[in-house]
């Protein structure tokens, strides 16, 4: 039993919808890795935003504007503190994780490439820290190099140095895969990165708080995550970037908010973070994102580290037991998705009478068509662990996959 | 709940599916819903306009498979503005509306996919494949209900 299983009532308290019923069955929420449950604290922290300070930010002489800025700077701060990043200017807001990592890959990668240059993504890479690449490589004439993984999807570091070598100018790689679910040793991969004079990126979106994450021990120069994955709000993203690279980049998008002075043929950036956040911000999503912190840092990131984990790996054991029913990536070290196949049953299908019985999964390639090709399967179903599960869900789930196999006739 | 759906004959379509195979020199299309998986390759013989054979090969899930091997039964035989108007009674029935047993026969037992919308483009692959090629979509029963996106 883990700290945080003592505390499930607390939990359910916090979250409302664990109490409700989907299909007159108590809902078994195991998705949070395509988006997490929003807790109460969260949910208050943006009616209050909303009924009592709502206003832009930065723009006002007046007295909500100035509570508004306040608030929503003070997200950054917290943000900032959140991440253990030394200065709250390497925070950037951002639409989402998706953004984030396209943010950096035209405004850092796309001017400082060309024919020749390399850029490095693992294989079991999100689309969007694959497919931003792939359009910049296409702008630039550079090319991709894969950094393979193991039989047991793990990264293959004997081959590091081969895949990361002179030629590479960006490395990109995900902490946590969404779909194997492994805790990837990414600072050998940022060292190797620093080696050969390459920037290092982490997709970070399924690790921010979801465990402890500090972003100077971690030594990447930009680490990208989504709000929505972490309690917070939807339609809000994080690029954490190292100060002298964000003040090297050019911005992206052009409006208000972005500039210190404006002349009809030219005008001049503001200041790093604010030069990449033109035009409104999302403010509230930043307040509520503020809220998201406070309240992962009550429960402690270890905690919830260890509780996920926990669950993770008691739910690939009692998966791997059923007959027919297979499991991908390592068996250890997990924290969140659980992707499996059910032998003779389409993963849409094991979806659809998973729902029926009131656990929630993905099914699909999950933004990993790459990774299932590597797989040498189209598609998986996905159950995903945090906060908000306890023990009782694995059995839930369990029970579930054997209805599948029994609705199945367990057709091989 | 999935009772609706997973209807026994379903099942024993996906499990045992009628007409897998290649039409050789036949007409031929492939379609596929890139975001799940689902694929096929349907190819069948015109004698005039008499359908007298039809096959495909596919991948996917239960609903989609089973739609198939049920939807080459069902044509195999008619004449291209028979198979129009089944066309036009399964398009209507994934819509919700009660569905015209005459017509569709065992396709009946898809009635169920019309509740559960993510799963209505897997039941509409093998039809709208052969919409594409015997051109039967003439617009009257609304959007192609598999017009959005899935998985
Ligand atoms: C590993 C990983 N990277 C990036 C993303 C993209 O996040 P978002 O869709 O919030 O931009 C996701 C979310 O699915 C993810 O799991």
């Amino acid at each position: 039993m883990s700290a945080l299983s003592e505390l499930y009532e607390r939990i359910v308290a916090d979250f409302p919808i664990l109490q409700r019923q989907v299909h007159g069955r108590p809902l078994v929420y195991l998705d949070s890795a395509a988006s997490s449950l929003t807790p109460r604290p969260v949910v208050a922290a943006l009616v209050d935003f909303y009924e009592q300070h709502r206003a832009n930010v930065h723009r006002g002489l007046h007295q909500l504007s100035a509570e508004a800025t306040d608030l929503f700077e003070g997200s950054r701060d917290r943000i900032a503190r959140f991440l253990h990043a030394p200065r709250r200017e390497q925070i950037v807001f951002t639409r989402g994780c998706t953004s984030a990592i396209n943010l950096v890959a035209q405004a850092w990668a796309r001017p400082r490439l060309g024919p020749g240059d390399v850029v490095v993504l693992s294989e079991l890479e999100h689309h969007a820290n694959l497919v931003s690449w792939q359009i910049v490589c296409r702008q630039t004439g550079a090319k991709l190099r894969y950094l393979p993984l193991t039989a047991e999807g793990h990264w293959d570091l004997t081959e590091l140095a081969r895949v990361i070598r002179d030629d590479v100018k960006v490395v990109a790689v995900a902490h946590i895969s969404n779909v194997l679910g492994g805790l990837n040793p990414v600072e050998a991969v940022v060292a190797q990165a620093h080696r050969v004079g390459a920037v290092c990126l982490v997709d970070a979106a399924q690790s921010v708080g979801h465990l402890p994450v500090d972003v100077q021990a971690l030594g990447a120069d930009f680490v990208c995550f989504s709000s929505h994955k972490m309690c917070g709000p939807t339609g809000l993203g994080v690029l954490y970037g190292k100060l002298e690279r964000l003040e090297a980049m050019e911005p992206l998008e052009g409006g208000g908010d972005m500039i210190v002075h404006v002349d009809w043929e030219e005008s001049t950036w503001n200041q790093v973070p604010y030069k990449f956040e033109a035009g409104t911000p999302p403010i509230a999503e930043a307040i509520g994102l503020r809220a998201a912190c406070d309240y992962l840092d009550e429960l402690g990131l270890a905690t919830i580290r260890e509780h996920t984990q926990a669950l993770t790996e008691a739910a690939v054991l009692a998966l791997e037991e059923l007959p027919g029913v297979k499991v991908m990536g390592p068996k250890q070290g997990r924290v969140g998705p659980v992707a499996f196949t059910v032998e003779g049953v389409h993963p849409h299908d094991v979806a659809t009478i998973l729902d029926g019985e009131g656990v929630a999964v993905r099914a699909g390639h999950h933004c990993a068509q790459p990774l299932h090709a590597r797989l040498g399967i189209p598609a998986t179903a996905r159950a995903s662990f945090y906060l908000t599960n306890r023990a009782s869900d694995v059995d839930r789930l369990v029970a579930a996959v054997t209805t599948v196999q029994k609705v199945f006739g367990h057709v091989r | 709940m999935f009772a609706d759906l997973y209807q026994a004959i379903i099942l024993e379509h996906y499990r045992n599916p009628s007409n897998v195979g290649l039409v050789e020199d036949g007409l031929q299309a492939r379609n596929s819903h890139p975001s799940c998986g689902d694929k096929v390759l349907l190819s069948l013989r015109l004698d005039g306009q008499r359908i007298s054979e039809a096959k495909f090969l596919g991948e996917g899930c239960s609903i989609s498979q089973a739609s198939l091997s049920m939807m080459t039964e069902a044509v195999t035989g008619q004449t291209v503005d028979e198979v129009k108007a089944v066309y036009q009674a399964f398009r209507r029935m994934l819509y919700g509306e009660e569905p015209n047993e005459e017509l569709l026969g065992d396709m009946v037992a898809l009635h169920g996919v019309s509740k559960f919308p993510a799963r209505v483009p897997c039941a509409t692959l093998g039809w709208e494949t052969l919409a594409l090629l015997l051109q039967l979509d003439d617009g009257s029963v609304g959007d192609d209900p598999s017009d959005q996106p899935c998985g």
